[in-house]
Formats: structure tokens, sequence, C-alpha cells
């Protein structure tokens, strides 16, 4: 097994397929963080398959040199799903979008979620229908402008994180496209985790939704908004760590200035089984203009799905042994006619 | 059971009888045929049932609605169908009688549950008066007997020493009827004794009421004097072998096991609940030991898209639903269909549209199947014919499947889901060997190295099934149109074209690989062809049967392969003076013969949820072939 030993890089990860994302669009600095991480971490091409829907971001299995499967829209968990129950020895991906994951296919993702199958899920946030030319999306912030919504949308959007722990995910992270030290670090620990792994990714549409996530994304804001959780860490933010989070007595966050925090400040442990103190963290944001939560929101092991499905089929066996065909079609009452 | 009164009675040797158990659907109608079908079923009779029940699941007691019957015909013969009226009929309680009582023979039998016919029964059955007394059953042998009455009589002791309350002392009353009409077609109840006590073997009070109730029957009729004489049914010459009584969802499961035994891939079945097919599911998951991976998904979608998945990892990959299921599974099997990779896609069909008739069963899939899908996505259809052939249909929906690497639609329907009959157990070793239909493609297939997913197999037209695993394979699927050879998106007019005509023309390759259809004609001088798919076998059968009998030439042929249709097909049309298809639709298959064949296909359509009878068919092809005269 030399192959294996051999160190693969990027380029190894990368497919000859030419790229065709709008020049400037956040997916071309995620999907090269991706190949990277992937490289890194020592993956194998050939036992990784990336799975997506319909969107912009959907095309990203076409530019990676691993299996994939390119499905339809809101699909990819469903197909996923299949794959994963059936072959545990690959390492499977989702690259799904705010309309594809959280619109078309929110029943999909909530269900995959709450039952922890074995694979990754990597939601990139837009907060735009970019492929159908700029219609508002599930995340998009109530009264956007749009072509579909040319006197501003009416409904409130969603919080991706605060769904995904809804459904309590065992793993809830968020990143942002550019910033791939930050992004590589979540993407790993989504990597390693077995379950479902949920990560929101910010990533900016440059031509139907420009700026969108520039509180976060922008030099001179982003030192100011990102609240980058750290395990084990209290949680302060700003360039002086000036700013804090702080836990009210009825469960719920509140930024505050960090001397008048004191003892009040929450300490990030993404471990706690009970997801409601990461819950309150994912409200803290209401929309991504302001501070917002980066990082590992919630990292817990549960029994995963296809793992168990496998085991109940071993202890069929262990108990009845392998099944006999001929066994089963007399299993009934039989009579013989001579 | 012996009893000296019995020699008194004058057993009646029939040939055969159909019997039907009608009541309430909390009074265990089906259960109730079930065992008469087994205790029969051990007699050694052909035999053939239609269970019937509402999609309610307690009706309102005592209502039409909540009716809930089962029939069995049985014979010394060779049957094909559960009979077309029945020649005894139980009534449970009033609303049986008003709803089944015309379906009986006139002069049939009719046992009614006297205790049931109360003035708030009656009202709710629509009866004014009672029909036991107003000259209703003039035209019958009705026997009146207390059913609920003699159950808790029977069950006193049981009651008095609180082994059971009066209300589970009535539940048992339909093993007091079962028990009555099985010694009145001298059917041993021992096997039913037995099968109580182990199904109730965690609550012995309960099994021996019901043992109680169910010998309670048997001497009733044994000792009263009701009941003149007792009828006996013979064993039917069948075919030597051995034999089971199966239903058609048990079948297509057993059918799915072996189709993951012969062809060495483990199953992988994807599902959500609907009626009439979830008793696949409940059957697979019960058979995890095969290696079955069974999954129930969050719906008829996530059932499809996790089917895809497990084919694109290499099991044998199978999802099963009705009408309205498919019809959400549809863009998902246009992905399946381009991806090219092999599933099986089940449609137990039932009434429709929309919701329509959940319980009754109906043919009317067909067009949904083969054309509902966007763009021009064909996939092989095929259709099975009777309760057992379900077993021999998915054997070979997975050999196509795994043959020509595409999803394949198979087609069942609510008379064969719920219908039994008796199976002569097949050969395991001579079923086909689906292993040699297959490989796993593992190496890379260009000259340098490379691999071109959508290379095809000059034979089949298939391209290569390539898991995810092997180095130097990996590739890209998806739905948006594939270049041919590299499987690279493309969207060149051309290739456009040449993809669709490839599709169309593997399907074709699958037609032209078909051993030659099988033409049933005694005579060999018919100018009439019956043409027949699905459920409606056993009815044309036996009215094809039926005509001969009484002189007329009549040819049948009955379609497995729906797409693609057969190649001879026309010819063999085209070769008679007369054809007729009559189907449990509006006439799908017979516009898609014409269609293909440019043939004046007679039809006769009939959608009321409930399969042919006979006797309507030997009228339809009568009229069809020779004209009025009939």
């Amino acid at each position: 097994m030399t192959t294996n030993e051999i160190k693969l890089t990027k380029k190894d990860f990368t497919s000859d397929r030419e790229v065709r994302w709008c020049p400037g669009c956040g997916d071309y600095a995620i999907l090269a963080t991706v190949q990277s991480l992937l490289a890194d971490v020592g993956a194998r091409p050939e036992k990784t398959v990336f799975i997506s829907g319909i969107g912009c971001s959907s095309r990203f299995p076409y530019y990676m040199d691993t299996y994939g499967f390119h499905t339809i829209h809101g699909r990819a968990p469903t197909v996923a799903t299949g794959l994963a129950i059936t072959r545990p020895d690959l390492d499977i991906w989702i690259v799904t979008g705010d309309g594809d994951g959280l619109s078309i296919g929110g029943n999909h993702l909530m269900h995959t979620l709450r039952r922890n199958v074995n694979l990754n899920i990597l939601l990139f946030n837009n907060e735009i229908y970019g492929l159908t030319k700029g219609q508002y999306s599930p995340t998009s912030p109530l009264g956007s402008v749009h072509k579909s919504t040319p006197m501003g949308s009416l409904d409130r959007p969603v919080n991706p994180v605060s769904l995904a722990l809804g459904a309590e995910a065992t793993y809830v992270a968020r990143s942002i496209d550019t910033d791939r030290q930050h992004l590589s670090g979540v993407l790993r620990g989504a990597y390693e985790h077995r379950g479902t792994s949920f990560v929101e990714i910010y990533q900016n549409c440059n031509i139907f939704n420009d700026g969108a996530f520039a509180a976060l994304r922008e030099k001179g804001q982003k030192e100011h908004n990102q609240i980058r959780l750290v395990p084990g860490e209290p949680i302060t933010f700003g360039p002086e760590g000036e700013r804090a989070v702080i836990a009210e007595p009825d469960g719920s966050m509140r930024i505050v200035p960090t001397e008048e925090a004191g003892e009040r400040v929450v300490v990030h442990d993404p471990t706690r089984v009970e997801p409601t103190t990461a819950f309150a963290l994912s409200r803290l944001a209401p929309s991504p203009t302001g501070p917002t939560p980066i990082g590992v929101f919630r990292e817990v092991d549960r029994p995963v799905y296809d793992d168990e499905l496998r085991k109940q089929v071993a202890a069929a066996r262990e108990r009845y042994g392998e099944g006999d065909l001929v066994e089963l079609l007399e299993g009934g009452n039989v009579w013989d006619v001579l | 059971m012996s009893d000296s009164s019995t020699a008194e009675r004058e057993r009646i040797q029939l040939s055969s009888a159909v019997v039907r158990f009608a009541g309430d659907s909390g009074d265990g109608m089906q259960l109730t045929g079930d065992r008469f079908t087994t205790q029969t079923a051990l007699a050694g009779n052909d035999l053939a049932t239609l269970p019937d029940f509402p999609a309610e699941i307690r009706a309102p007691a005592g209502t039409l609605a909540g009716v809930s019957s089962f029939q069995l015909h049985f014979s010394d013969q060779d049957i094909h169908t559960p009979g077309d009226a029945p020649d005894v009929l139980v009534a449970m309680n009033p609303a049986a009688l008003q709803k089944h009582l015309s379906a009986l023979k006139l002069g049939g039998i009719v046992i009614v549950n006297t205790d049931a016919f109360t003035e708030r029964n009656l009202q709710k059955a629509g009866y004014e008066e009672s029909p036991l007394d107003d000259g209703t059953m003039t035209d019958y042998q009705l026997h009146e007997v207390p059913v609920t009455g003699l159950t808790l009589r029977a069950l006193e002791r049981h009651i008095e020493e609180g082994e059971l309350n009066k209300k589970e002392a009535e539940r048992c009353k339909n093993m007091l009827a079962l028990g009555l009409v099985s010694w009145m077609y001298s059917r041993p109840i021992a096997e039913t004794e037995e099968w109580l006590e182990d199904k109730f073997s965690s609550k012995p009070e309960i099994a021996d009421a019901n043992v109680t109730a169910l010998r309670a029957g048997w001497n009733y009729g044994n000792t009263t004097e009701a009941f003149a004489f007792t009828y006996e049914v013979k064993a039917a010459k069948l075919t030597p072998g051995r034999y089971r009584n199966i239903t058609g969802n048990q079948a297509m499961a057993y059918g799915l096991i072996a189709a993951s035994v012969r062809s060495g891939l483990p199953l992988f079945y994807g599902s959500y609940p609907i009626t009439p097919a979830s008793d696949i599911l409940h059957e697979l998951a019960k058979l995890k030991h095969f290696g079955a991976a069974t999954y129930q998904a969050e719906d008829e979608i996530a059932a499809m898209g996790s089917v895809i998945g497990a084919a694109f990892g290499g099991h044998l990959a199978v999802t099963a639903s009705s009408g309205p299921g498919i019809a959400l599974k549809a863009e998902a099997m246009g992905l399946a269909m381009i991806t090219e990779l092999p599933m099986v896609v089940i449609d137990v069909q039932r009434g429709g549209p929309s919701t329509g008739l959940p319980t009754k069963t109906e043919q009317s899939d067909l067009f949904q199947l083969l054309y509902g899908r966007n763009g021009e996505a064909p996939i092989p259809v095929i259709a099975a014919s009777s309760p057992a052939d379900c077993f021999h249909a998915a054997i070979e929906a997975a050999r196509i499947a795994l043959t020509y690497r595409t999803p394949v639609a198979l087609l069942s329907d609510g008379y064969l889901a719920n219908s039994a009959e008796p199976w002569r157990l097949p050969s395991v070793d001579a079923l086909p060997a689906l292993d040699e239909a297959f490989a796993f493609t593992t190496e890379p297939n260009q000259q340098d190295g490379g691999f071109a997913p959508y290379l095809r197999d000059e034979d089949t037209l298939a391209r290569p099934w390539a898991l995810p695993g092997p180095p130097g394979l990996e590739h890209r699927l998806g739905g948006i149109e594939k270049e041919e050879g590299s499987g690279h998106i493309s969207y060149d007019p051309a290739n456009h074209h040449a993809q669709t005509e490839m599709r169309y023309a593997r399907l074709e390759r699958i037609g032209a690989q078909l051993p030659p259809l099988e033409v049933i004609d005694p005579s060999g001088e018919a100018e009439v062809l019956v043409v027949g798919w699905g459920s409606t076998k056993g009815p044309l059968q036996a009215a094809c049967h039926d005509l001969r009998a009484r002189g007329r030439k009549v040819a049948r042929v009955h379609l497995r392969h729906l797409a693609p249709l057969h190649p001879d097909l026309a010819d063999l049309l085209r070769s008679y003076r007369v054809v007729v298809c009559p189907e449990n639709n509006m006439g799908q298959l017979a516009m898609l013969l014409r269609a293909k064949t440019l043939v004046d296909v007679k039809t006769h359509n009939r959608v009321t949820g409930q399969p042919f009878a006979s006797s309507e068919l030997v009228e339809v092809i009568e009229r069809s072939g020779w004209g009025e005269q009939a």
C-alpha cells in the first residue's frame, strides 16, 4: 500500500474541469481551502465523495478530483444517506446552499441532522438565489428588495445555525469564505467528527448580493464584529477584547462591555450535551451585519444512524445466522403435492 | 370433533366454493379470512383470495363505510380468480349484509349475526326494517345465528374467573364464525388452534378464549339442526411440488431477497410508508439476516434519493410506493435514469387520482411509470401478474436493472399485494444467476489510464458500474446531460440528441434480448386475441377458459414487459382479426398498443376499485370477438 504513504497535495484533489463560477465569487476561496484541507488531513481522493444539489455551490463536485454526484434540487442529503448506509469506508461531503439546503431541501436537512448520518454538510450561505439570477432566499433579511420582491421580502429569515441546533445536530459550526485559516479549522473538525457535521459558510455573491457579509469579511469591520468562539475561552471580541458575551438569568445571551461582564462572561464549551447554550449563542446575532459568532457552536458524540443500522444487520446475522433462501421460502405452512 | 349427529348430515361434494366474510373493520374479518385461507390451503385446494377493507383504520362502528370483507375461492381444480359471486356470505352486522347481499348468488347461504341486528345498527346500515323479517332474504338460505351471544356463553367461565372482560370476550366472535364455516366446509381447525396458541403465547388466557370460541362455532354447526348439509371440496390436482400460500407483497419481498442472494449484492430498501406497499417494508425489515438494510426515509423523495445513493454505493437498491408516492419520486427517477444506475422502483398501484382509493386496486399508473418524468426519460417497465408472480417479477426487474444499468419500474397493485394464492416453491438453484448480469468496474478503461464512465458495452449498451473506492476511477455523475464516453457535462446540441437516442436504443436492446412471447391458444386457430397485463391475468385466464369450454377459439397473451414492448408484439397483434384489451384503467395499454402497432385494439375499462369478474370478461370478449349475439 505504498500509494497510501505518498503525501498528497491540493493538486491531487483538483479536477481537470474549468471552474465556471463568476469571477470574484466566494466559492473559489472555499474550493481552494477544501482542496488543501483534504490533502492536509490525509484524505484519499478515491475514498472521498462530494454530493451536491442544485445551485451555484452545487457545481462544486465537478471541480474536485474525487468521486462526485451532482444530484437534484435539495436532495443531496437523501443520496448521501443512501451512500453512507451502504459504504462506511467513504468520506462523504455535501455541498449545498441557502436555497438548496434550507428551502427546497429543508426537510432532508432536518432529518439528516437529527439522524446523525456520518457525513459533512457545507452550506454556502449567500443570502440570495444566484443560479436563478437574484431572487431572495430563506436567509435574506426581512424586507430584501430583489427581482421577486420589489417591495421587500415578507418572510422572516432562517438562521441556519439555530436550525441545525434545533435539529440537535452533533457538530455545528460557522465560518467565512475568505478566512482560509478559520475555515480550515472548522472543516478539519467536521472531517474528524463522526456523525453529521454542519458548517455554515458565509459566502459573498458579488453579482447579486455583494457585500452581504461585509461586516464580517472586510478589514476595518471584521475586527469589531467577528465573535470567535474558542473552546475553553471566555467569549470576548473586538480589537482589544473590549466586548464580552454574558448569559442572562433567562438563558439568553447579550453583548456587554467586557469590564461590565465580570464573572458573567460565557466560557465557550461546544461539548455540552444540552444544546440550549449553543442555541442561545446562535441567537446572539439576528443577521450577519453586526457582531456574529463564528467557529464551532456544538461538538458532541451521539450514536451515528448508519453505524447503528449496520449493527442491527450484524446483530440479526449473529442471532439467526446468514439468511438461507430455501428456509425463507419454506418458512410458512408448506404442503407437498405428490 | 366427533359427534353422532355428524353422521346424519349429508356431505355434499363440490368442485369449488366462494365464501365471503363481511363485518365491521373491528370485527377481525381479515384475520378470519386469512385463517380460513390457510386451512383451505392445507386441505390441498387451489385458491384465490380478495381482501377488501376501508381506508379508515376504525371507521364509525356499524356503518357502511366501516365494512371490511374477505372473499375466498377454493376449488379442486386450477383456479385463477377469487370468484365472481359468493356462495356463502357471513355478515357480522346489518351494514355488512346491506353492502354485500347483492353480490351473493341467488339461493346462496347467508349466515348473519343476529345479535348485531339492533335498531341502532339497522339504522346505521340504512335499513328501515330488519331485512331478516321483511322478505329481503326470501331468495337466500338464511341462517340466523346469535354469534355474539354464543361467544359470550362459550366464554362464561373465562369472564367469571376474570381472565377477560366482556368486551374482550365479544372480540372472539370472529373465531366462532370461523369455527362454524370451517365445520360447514369440513375444514380441520387444529392448525388454527396452534396458530392462536402461538400468536397469543404471552397471553395464554386470550389464546384459550379464542380456541374455545373457535371450537364452540364448530360444535354449534355440528349439534344444531339448522344446517342440513356440510360441504366438501376435495384437494386440487396441482402440479407436484412443495406449496405454500403467499400474498403479493410477501412474494415481492421474498423476490427481492432472492435477487439479492442470486446477485451477491446486499439489498438496500429505502421507502416511505404508503398503502398498499408498506407490507413489503415490514416484511424486509424482518429479514436483516440476509444482509438487507431497510431505511424508512422522511418522505418519498428521500426514499428515492437514498436508493440512488445505495446504487452508487454498489448495493441492490430498491424502493416501493404507490401512485402518489411515485409522483413525488418522479424527478429523482429522472436522475436515476440519466446517471444510469441500477435500481428497482416498485409501484403497488391503488385507485387514483390524488389520494384516490387507497385500499382499492387499479391499473392506472402505467402511463405515470412510462411517461411521468420531465424530458425524454425512458425506463423499462414490467408488471407482476399474480400474487406469487410478484416473486419472479422482482427477480426479473433486478435482472434488467443490473444488466442494463437502469432504474426499472415494477408494477404491482392493491389486489395482488393483499391477495393470496398457493405457490409452488421454485428451486432456488434454478433462479436466474444475477451475478452474471454485471461486474463492478475497478480498472481504468482508457489507453491513457483515464476512466470514461459513459463508455458503453456493445451488447447491452450499459455503461460501467464504477463504485467509489478504486483509485484512478474518480468521476462525477449528475443530472446535467452527459457527453458520451467521458461523462463530462455537455450542452452540445448534437450530443444531447445522440444521448436521447442512445437511451431509447438501450431500452430497445432489452426488448431484443427477451425470450419469445408466450401466446396461449390451445386451438391454434384463434382469430381473437386477448391482451392483458398485471393483475387482470387471473380473470382473463378464467374468462378464456370458459369461452373455450363453450367452443370459442380465443388466444391470450399477457405482457410482462410494458417498456420496451416485445419486438414481436406488433406482428402478433396484426395477425388476429380482433384484439381486445380489458384493463382496470381507462385504456392505457390499449392506447399504447394502438400507437405502437396501429392495430385497432378494442378496450374494456372499469375502475371500481375491484378486480374484474371473469363472467364480465366472458361477455366483453364474446361481444368484441363475435358481435352482440352472446
